[in-house]
């Protein structure tokens, strides 16, 4: 078992990004920029609103500290950042690390009880869809003046991963990477179908789908209903040109025309017999880690857990079913716990430790992950590894609407829909249509819990 | 002379004190918590706290809020699987009671046996059988098709199979526990009452249908009980097997409530259902009682 499944139901729950809620939260970002230029030179007390401790930028210098770090990287993730961490300790002797990672949707679920018990992190990671939620709730303070003494802004990072992190214009988060979901496929089975290249779009995928049946793997693609389902599913509502939510969260269309087209695709997939019906839970990772089938899309976060099962894989972006690129994608980021932010001294050797594994973004592609610093995707250790064949997906990736709370309603609602079309309990369009209405009353309730 | 009565009364509060201590931090104070929860919108982060009254029940009941659907569907299913395994988990772990009480070589291997399932987690349990009853690629399919049955049901993902999945995987684990009581209560039924049958010329059927069944009253009550509570409250096998597939058919009120209250933080709205959820858990529990009672009274009489 990897960890991947567990993280689906909250991290599911993680909102990208739309092209509207991009554009928007790039003026946001401007303004938050701006916004921190005012204060966070070293001064404590005046710098309250960028950031506590008025971070300078240098070392942690003060009386030795532990700092309690929390991640979710349980799964093939969990090494490079174990690596990291033991690094970190032996450059630092005033600063202990404590890394404790647990499962993400335990880690969402517990983060602000043990925040509010006063048992919380004094530094963390968690996904750029949460950051808003998180910071509306009061778990997570800004760090306006950390970005600024490292001279970090929005031109440094991969596009769009910059504006999420703030909110009401304060800056919450320090990316880290940028992760989406590829498509792998079986290099062996694709040699012995004759297929050189890996597929690009609709019409060369199912010509590979063919062959690979000619060639004696009857189901080639195994359709999820379940995680990673809807990620697909967002994937190609992007592509044909469609919204998961418009009006900057503030409305459901993912039941839109292009929502139809994109969720039909994937249960032709199994009408045309290259998958199975009622694939469960995880089967067709396994399947395809088996040699059962012969493309999966998965998430980046799976390479290290393929290369050790020993399949002869490949990875390419996923094809463009739609009419453009797209993908889905999430990033991890830095936060500071306002549990951390009552005390000076800890709150800047977080700091400390953010900034420093800012600058190690590069050998974080050990992990899987891509480096959200643009700088560190021109090193080698992003350059040599596997998920480099994703670069040209790096333009193309889309990021769930960043709106506090709207992270709940996917899991109830367009899970749910994709869950029911591919299983053919309901038609694409009933399956799109109820889930909308659902999700509708759903996006009205969150924004007034958060408004309230 | 007051005074040995109020003796042995402080003595009675002092035996039950370390668990009144316990019943009144972990339950009693929980449960009224809970309710006033219930009456806030509540989000313990969020600074305000707005006194609701009854609008979260209200919202349950009404028919057009975006929470009556989901929490009734969850409810139907807890109803749906309750109904399905209760019966099951009486009768089957009765019959091996009555197999385990028998006198042969090896019995306590085969309590052993029945027992052994009850002492895994749900989420070993979970887990092992999510790889049997894949569709796909599990062993119950494959067993299917070597036998020449139907082999593509869709245990885990389709409707009824899930249930049967679920009620199966259920009975499999947790009869161990029912038959060990009833065990329990086979092992107090006075040997003479046996003898007394015997003699009367009973058969075996008759013995069990006058004897037995008679002096199992009590345990068979208990049992019944703290059945119909943990089927009802059924989280676990759902959680891990099935996550709620397909749709959300088999999501159950407490994995609603769970999810309502931890993950989305509706911890108001979560309380209101779970106070929904114990209310029909105690009417239930004192219509059981009744129906226990009303026989044993009549049959005394």
């Amino acid at each position: 078992m990897n960890a991947t499944p567990w993280y689906s139901r909250t991290h599911a729950a993680l909102p990208p990004l739309s092209r509207r809620g991009f554009l928007w939260l790039g003026a946001g970002a401007a303004t938050a920029y701006l916004a921190g230029c005012g204060g966070g030179e070293g001064v404590g007390g005046a710098a309250e609103g960028e950031g506590v401790g008025g971070f300078s930028g240098e070392a942690y210098s003060g009386p030795d500290v532990t700092l309690d770090y929390w991640n979710g990287f349980t799964g093939g993730d969990g090494p490079a950042m174990r690596a990291l961490v033991k690094k970190f300790d032996a450059e630092h002797d005033n600063i202990a690390i404590k890394n404790n990672s647990i499962s993400w949707p335990d880690f969402y679920q517990q983060l602000p009880a043990a925040t509010q018990a006063g048992k919380g992190p004094d530094v963390g990671v968690m996904h750029l869809d949460q950051i808003a939620t998180n910071a509306a709730r009061g778990v997570i303070v800004p760090l306006d003046d950390l970005a600024e003494a490292l001279d970090l802004t929005e031109d440094n990072f991969a596009p769009s991963v910059w504006g999420p992190g703030i909110y009401e214009d304060q800056r919450y988060s320090i990316p880290f990477d940028v992760h989406t979901i590829a498509m792998y496929y079986n290099k062996e089975h694709f040699k012995e179908a004759g297929i050189s290249e890996p597929p690009t779009d609709a019409a060369s995928l199912d010509e590979a789908l063919q062959k690979l049946q000619q060639a004696g793997f009857d189901q080639p693609f195994w359709m999820p209903n379940l995680w990673p389902a809807h990620l697909m599913f967002l994937s190609l509502l992007w592509q044909f040109g469609g919204e998961p939510y418009g009006g900057d969260g503030t409305e459901a269309t993912f039941g839109s025309e292009a929502g139809v087209q994109a969720l039909t695709w994937m249960v032709e997939q199994i009408d045309k017999g290259y998958s199975p019906t009622n694939v469960e839970a995880d089967a067709q990772y396994t399947a395809f880690k088996n040699g059962d089938t012969s493309i999966t899309w998965d998430g980046i976060w799976q390479i290290n857990d393929l290369q050790d099962s020993g399949v002869p894989f490949g990875i390419a972006p996923i094809p463009t079913i739609g009419d453009e690129p797209a993908a889905w994608a999430n990033s991890h980021n830095f936060f500071l716990p306002s549990g951390a932010a009552d005390d000076e001294n800890v709150a800047n050797a977080a700091k400390t430790l953010i900034g420093w594994m800012s600058e190690q973004s590069a050998d974080w592609s050990d992990a899987g992950m891509i480096p959200a610093l643009n700088a560190a995707r021109e090193q080698a250790a992003f350059m040599e590894s596997p998920q480099y064949a994703l670069k040209e997906q790096i333009g193309h990736l889309h990021f769930l609407s960043p709106v506090p709370g709207l992270g709940e309603v996917t899991p109830e609602t367009i899970e749910v829909a994709v869950n029911e079309a591919v299983l053919g309990t309901k038609s694409v369009e009933d399956a799109l249509a109820d889930a909308q209405e659902d999700a509708a009353k759903l996006v009205e309730d969150v924004l007034e819990q958060y408004q309230g | 002379m007051a005074s040995p009565t109020r003796r042995s009364d402080l003595a009675a509060w002092l035996f039950l004190a370390p668990y009144l201590a316990l019943f009144v931090t972990f339950v009693l104070i929980p449960i009224v918590y809970g309710l006033w929860i219930s009456l806030h919108s509540w989000d313990f982060m969020l600074p305000d706290k707005p006194f609701i009254g009854l609008d979260n029940y209200i919202s349950l009941m009404s028919p057009d809020s975006v929470n009556f659907s989901p929490f009734w569907q969850s409810m139907q299913a807890s109803a749906i699987f309750t109904v399905a395994s209760v019966p099951l988990l009486l009768v089957v772990p009765l019959a091996v009671a009555l197999v385990m009480n028998a006198n042969f070589r090896g019995r306590n291997v085969v309590r052993a046996i029945y027992f052994a399932p009850y002492v895994l987690g749900v989420a070993v349990v979970g887990v092992v059988w999510r790889f049997v009853l894949d569709t796909n690629v599990g062993a119950l399919n494959w067993l299917l098709g070597a036998l020449g049955l139907p082999d593509s049901i869709a245990w885990l993902s389709s409707l009824p199979a899930a249930w049967v999945a679920l009620v199966g995987v259920t009975v499999w684990w947790t009869l161990g526990f029912n038959a060990v009581i009833f065990l329990a209560g086979l092992q107090d039924i006075p040997k003479e009452l046996y003898e007394a049958a015997k003699v009367d010329g009973a058969s075996k059927w008759q013995a069990f249908r006058n004897v037995t069944l008679p002096g199992l009253r009590q345990v068979t009550a208990f049992v019944t009980m703290i059945t119909i509570i943990a089927s009802a409250n059924m989280f676990g096998q759902s959680y891990v097997m099935t996550s709620g597939a397909p749709g959300q058919e088999t999501r159950t009120a407490i994995m609603y409530i769970a999810q309502d209250g931890l993950q989305n933080f509706r911890m108001g709205q979560a309380a209101a259902a779970s106070w929904i959820l114990t209310l029909a858990l105690m009417l239930l529990s004192l219509a059981i009682f009744a129906v226990f009672r009303d026989r044993s009274g009549g049959e005394t009489a």
